[in-house]
């Protein structure tokens, strides 16, 4: 059981390097949010599913599992504030974006300005 | 009916965070649950306005969870190649698409799947709309992409929540 758990763990420390890596060398603030969340949030995930076939399914495994299930709730949602908060703060696409329907919306105003 | 559902999830949640059935503990586990149902009564559980228990929404959700770990695993790899590839092949894009999902939670679940899933990042829910950025802009028609983007989704959370 535990080479199951450490091969997971390996798996989970490698999506998390690939969103490090897509932190490094993606051009702006939400490409490199696309990397850190979903690598991140997969990674660690795995890592903490890792865990209770290592330990066993006693207190620190359990308590890892639950751990896995806020992580997943959790990251999307703070992507989320943290993409719209930029925007909304007026930090741009990179220049080679093709479109921004939001920024349009936003002077067309669709969307409320600082809502 | 909502608030003992929470009262219930607070509780096992509590009981799998000790993981013990020390009397004591169970004690205290009461009463805590009992306290952060007071606090998150109007917050945290909000059933559907028809059929909560129905055994249907359940399968549906079981169906869910691997079709979401799925996508997830394809969206890593997707941004693995990405970002290790010496050229870095993107085309992002904030697109527009729409949802039919009514309510709240319907719609943070569909958004946050679509934040975990291949290529996507929602940047705003405004009414019935998503703004979503896409690092890899395959098509310039709303209608395709809302197909690409939100459809595979959509049908097991309308039949999950709503």
């Amino acid at each position: 059981m535990s080479e199951i758990g450490i091969a997971l763990i390996s798996v989970g420390l490698a999506f998390d390097l690939f969103g490090c890596i897509g932190l490094v060398r993606l051009p702006d603030i939400y490409n490199r949010l696309q990397a850190a969340t979903k690598c991140v949030t997969l990674g660690t995930c795995m890592i903490l599913i890792g865990v209770p076939f290592y330990t066993g399914l006693n207190a620190i495994g359990v308590k890892a599992l639950i751990c896995a299930v806020f992580i997943l709730l959790t990251s999307p949602t703070g992507a989320h504030a943290l993409a719209r908060g930029s925007h909304r703060s007026g930090v741009p696409l990179w220049e080679g974006s093709v479109g921004d329907k939001y920024k349009e919306d936003k002077e067309g105003g669709v969307v409320e300005e600082g809502a | 009916m909502k608030v003992f559902v929470t009262y219930l999830a607070a509780f096992v949640v509590w009981l799998l965070l000790t993981w013990s059935l020390d009397p004591q503990e169970v004690l205290a586990g009461l009463a805590v649950s009992a306290l952060a149902t007071y606090l998150t009564r109007d917050l945290l559980v909000e059933l559907p306005p028809s059929k909560p228990f129905h055994p249907k929404r359940y399968l549906w959700f079981l169906y869910y969870i691997p079709v979401f770990f799925w996508h997830m695993l394809r969206a890593n790899l997707d941004v693995a190649y990405r970002v290790l590839h010496p050229e870095v092949p993107i085309r992002p894009g904030i697109v527009k698409v729409r949802t039919n999902l009514k309510r709240d939670i319907s719609k943070t679940m569909l958004a946050n799947s679509i934040t975990l899933t291949p290529g996507t990042l929602t940047v705003d829910v405004v009414g019935d709309f998503l703004y979503v950025h896409w690092i890899n802009v395959r098509t310039d028609d709303p209608e395709e992409q809302t197909r690409i983007i939100v459809r595979r989704f959509e049908r097991i959370l309308k039949e999950v929540f709503e």
